[in-house]
């Protein structure tokens, strides 16, 4: 989470820097870089690990334990494997919402929330269900919806209402 | 062409389009349609896709495109009944929100509902959003509802509301107060997530008010208990973590101990035995366990702990530095240049593996290595140490060289075991790392052999060798010279003891100290020095004519750049700075000014005027004004020389150009007259003249004599001043008498290389 100021450019410059920094990193170097100014002075850290073709990278301060971060991320990494079934780069990448989701069972307001796994994954399943359940409900006349406007038709009428779940059917004449 | 979004497309979607995208335009152009689709349907206020448009809308903000047009939408998911839509939404308020927008303030009411939801989930996600980016005012608005939540049995929630009080309390101090209460019973809890942010709030309040502190200085029996039971417990499936149990929750204990013992002796000998225990029956085979162990050692050292505990602690840190895993012998170094100050004689015992550490391959191990070796040093260890770290030197990257090398002179300075010990380690520097060394090393250096007045000759005879060797690394060159030009009597009369004395002839030295005023290697400053220590030779030396001619080529053109200098310094009401003895600078600095003027009024004079080096010059300058420096870098005199040196271009064919060089608006010729005949000329004069808008100087030449058959040369120097830069012609005529008869010879130069107009 970002905790700086809120600027897009800098956000971006943060992320150019820190891949930059990183991708060129030995495999035999310890994995702590100071990264200075660019993060907020030197009590600042990035810690990464590397998996393959990603790496995880963590911006902390000194309040942080440098090897228990190291094993955070091991946790987080195992979560996401376990909620995606055997995580692969295009999973993280297709589902940017639910790693956000994983996380913030994990990470609150820039400190550890919750370490255990387990309980992760239950809370991060529970509220999933939620989504479905609300999906399945509602979800019906939704997609009827999408159907409808993207067939192409003559005369699309405007005003189809889901706020309540009654729907006016438009009369035309393909539509059955 | 760029295939169609549409407002209902869903997130993968539109991630697969954009990830079509071959250039970076190409995205730009489908992101630009995307978010007109999605602000058009925003306006629409369509509730159906607002949701899924919000999160198409953070992941082009994920890609750094402006997305502040969603605020509005995020507030109003918030608002909505669904679950999905208030994930979301409050998603897009961590993202996309801070205090700087008017727009956040418009949730508290969202936030305050939420808190209150019948569904934990639903409190989860507010309590998650205030406790990420909630402003002073949310926060004082919403502390009581967080205070509530922090007493609930429902673990989930009591865990996020500790650390949402903690947010509360960074941004609103005052409030840590209405906390108190709820903590009564934070450490009696069995979940271990509320368990961890329990003890990360209590350290937020402890490090913040003393009072609170104190308060819970009292619950350290209790900690120590939690700790013992995890550690004691067994196997317990639900907290492992590689064998052991809930690591995380240790190290933060441990933590908190840490915080609470400092400075209380009470404290610290409650812990004492807990941390013991650790020390010595944690797991070291895998990272978890070595975090302990390492936080462990951070809590010994920092609280009053016993000193069979503290040595017990740095031996572990002794034991890290032989750990295989690199950050492990990182986090070890880091601690040991923590308590090397406070236990520096336990430290010292890990000395060799640290000084092992200088050859590691990581960049920041080596470093911290390099900061704990001269932290280590002191008189006893100060030959072996100081052998490691001069190797360290010869062989480290150029990042490391300018620290080590000023490393290198304090602890020179403050433990060397004898004065030539103490030259010889500066030589050793200056020669291996010379172009790294720091410049305002070179005052203090030039003072330290100052001071060594035994040494003297010994150290200029060493820097004289050094020059012959190596002309490139400046302050090498500075030192050598300066040293030169104050001991070159030493040099050339043998007088050295400590090592066999050198045969060299005042010539010898001349040549030296001329190459390095010439060579491209040497800077402004360094020649300078050289041109400085020239001058103090003619009072040293015999060879007066020699320096006067040197001198009175360049002096008089250095003048022009002194001017700045010159007016400073005279116009100083402050006269004892510029004579006392401290400021080497202004002293030696006189002595150049001095010279230099006394040039410009009485060029043939020069002997006469040296001497006396207590007399003030009370001369009024017609020097061309310009702003006084700011007095730092009065030896940046020859600032603008630009010199080429080539060797000999030939002009005719007997007269060669060997030299020459510009600055400014002046040009130096040196031009050398050979015979290749087989009779000498004799009474050989070279006359010169150039075109209107060049000025022409002479100086006399070396000789009227050029012997036959090559046998020598005159060399004749010659002044041109070329305001305008033009091409720089010439018309030369020479008479001299060949073979008895007189003879004139007139030729027309044109060749001069560009480098001496341009």
């Amino acid at each position: 989470m970002w905790t700086l100021e809120r600027n897009e450019d800098t956000e971006q410059q943060i992320i150019r820097e820190t891949f930059h920094l990183v991708s060129k990193r030995d495999e035999n170097v310890c994995n702590f870089l100071e990264g200075g100014m660019l993060i907020g002075g030197s009590e600042n850290r990035l810690i990464y690990r590397h998996y393959a073709t990603l790496y995880f990278v963590f911006c902390v301060d000194s309040s942080e334990s440098e090897l228990g971060i190291l094993d955070l991320i091991q946790v987080f990494v195992e979560t996401l494997d376990k909620c995606f079934e055997n995580v692969c780069e295009l999973d993280l990448i297709f589902h940017v919402d639910k790693v956000h989701n994983i996380l913030a069972e994990m990470v609150m307001g820039g400190m550890v929330l919750e370490t255990n796994m387990n309980e992760i994954i239950i809370q991060v399943d529970a509220q999933n269900k939620m989504e479905k359940s609300e999906a399945g409900i509602a979800g019906a006349p939704a997609r009827a919806v999408s159907a409808v406007k993207n067939m192409n038709l003559p005369e699309m009428p405007r005003n189809i209402n889901i706020g309540d779940i009654s729907i006016k059917v438009p009369n035309l004449p393909s539509f059955k | 062409p760029v295939p169609s979004l549409h407002q209902s497309h869903l997130l993968r979607e539109l991630i697969r389009t954009i990830r079509t995208a071959r250039t970076q335009a190409e995205e730009r152009e489908m992101i630009q349609k995307e978010c007109a689709a999605i602000r058009s349907s925003f306006r629409e206020e369509d509730n159906t896709y607002r949701c899924r448009n919000v999160a198409k809308l953070l992941y082009m903000h994920m890609l750094g495109y402006p997305a502040h047009f969603g605020q509005l939408e995020c507030l109003k998911l918030i608002a909505s009944q669904k679950f999905t839509d208030k994930r979301i939404g409050y998603l897009g308020a961590m993202l996309l929100l801070d205090e700087r927008q008017d727009v956040h303030l418009l949730m508290t009411n969202c936030i305050k509902n939420d808190l209150n939801h019948s569904t934990q989930y639903v409190q989860g996600l507010a309590l998650c959003t205030l406790g990420c980016m909630g402003s002073s005012e949310m926060c004082r608005d919403l502390a009581g509802e967080v205070e509530k939540l922090l007493k609930t049995s429902n673990s989930y929630l009591r865990k996020k509301a500790a650390l949402c009080a903690v947010h509360v309390i960074r941004k609103v101090p005052e409030l840590m107060e209405m906390f108190l209460p709820a903590t009564k019973n934070l450490l009696s809890e069995k979940n271990h997530g509320v368990l961890h942010t329990s003890v990360v709030l209590l350290t937020e309040m402890c490090e913040r008010s003393p009072d609170m502190l104190l308060h819970f200085r009292k619950l350290v029996p209790q900690l120590v208990r939690i700790l013992k039971n995890l550690i004691m417990s067994g196997y317990s499936p639900e907290h492992d973590v590689s064998g052991i149990s809930d690591p995380f929750l240790q190290v933060r204990i441990l933590r908190l101990l840490r915080i609470l013992g400092r400075s209380d002796d009470d404290s610290s000998e409650a812990m004492n035995d807990i941390l013991a225990q650790v020390a010595t029956n944690t797991e070291t085979s895998k990272n978890v366990g070595n975090a302990i162990l390492y936080e462990t050692v951070l809590t010994i050292m920092d609280i009053k702990s016993e000193s069979g505990l503290r040595v017990l602690a740095i031996n572990i840190l002794g034991r890290f530095l032989l750990n295989n895993d690199k950050n492990i012998r990182y986090v070890a170094l880091t601690s040991l240049l923590k308590t090397v100050q406070t236990d520096h004689n336990a430290v010292q015992r890990h000395r060799s593996t640290i000084v092992d550490c200088l050859k590691d391959l990581d960049v920041s191990i080596k470093r911290r290595a390099m900061e704990l070796s001269f932290a280590l040093v002191n008189g006893n260890n100060i030959r072996g140490m100081m052998k490691e770290l001069l190797y360290f030197l010869d062989s480290c990257d150029p990042e490391f060289k300018a620290d080590c090398a000023s490393g290198v002179f304090l602890a020179a300075e403050k433990y060397a075991p004898s004065k030539r010990w103490h030259i010889d380690t500066i030589m050793r520097v200056l020669t291996t790392a010379g172009s790294y060394v720091r410049d305002d090393s070179v005052p203090n250096l030039i003072q330290l052999i100052t001071n060594s007045v035994e040494m003297h000759a010994y150290t200029v005879q060493r820097l004289y060798k050094a020059l012959l060797d190596d002309i490139s690394q400046q302050p090498l060159v500075q030192v050598s010279s300066w040293c030169i030009g104050e001991y070159g009597d030493l040099l050339v009369s043998g007088q050295c003891e400590e090592e066999e004395p050198i045969q060299v002839t005042e010539d010898e030295v001349l040549d030296v100290l001329e190459g390095l005023l010439v060579s491209n290697l040497s800077t402004p400053v360094t020649r300078g020095y050289s041109l400085t220590a020239i001058m103090k030779l003619s009072t040293r030396f015999s060879s007066v004519n020699r320096i006067k001619k040197v001198v009175s080529i360049y002096g008089s053109i250095c003048l022009q750049m002194y001017s700045h200098s010159l007016q400073a310094l005279f116009c100083r009401n402050d006269s004892t700075v510029v004579l006392s003895k401290s400021s080497l600078f202004y002293r030696f600095n006189l002595h150049v000014l001095y010279y230099l003027v006394s040039l410009l009024f009485q060029a043939n004079d020069l002997l006469d005027l040296l001497g006396g080096n207590d007399v003030v010059p009370v001369i009024q300058t017609t020097l061309p004004t310009k702003p006084a420096s700011a007095g730092g870098e009065l030896l940046d005199l020859l600032g603008d020389l630009s010199l080429s040196s080539r060797t000999s271009l030939s002009l005719s064919p007997f007269l060669s150009l060997t030299h020459s060089f510009t600055f400014f608006l002046s040009t130096v010729i040196t031009i050398h007259a050979t015979n290749t005949t087989e009779a000498d000329m004799t009474e050989f004069v070279f006359q010169a003249a150039v075109p209107k808008t060049f000025q022409l100087q002479l100086l006399s030449p070396s000789s009227n004599m050029v012997p036959a058959l090559n046998q020598g040369s005159v060399t004749q120097v010659i002044r041109v001043l070329n305001p305008q830069k033009q091409q720089l012609r010439m018309r030369v005529k020479l008479t001299y008498t060949h073979k008895g008869s007189p003879v004139q010879d007139l030729a027309e130069v044109n060749n001069f290389p560009p480098q001496s107009w341009q």
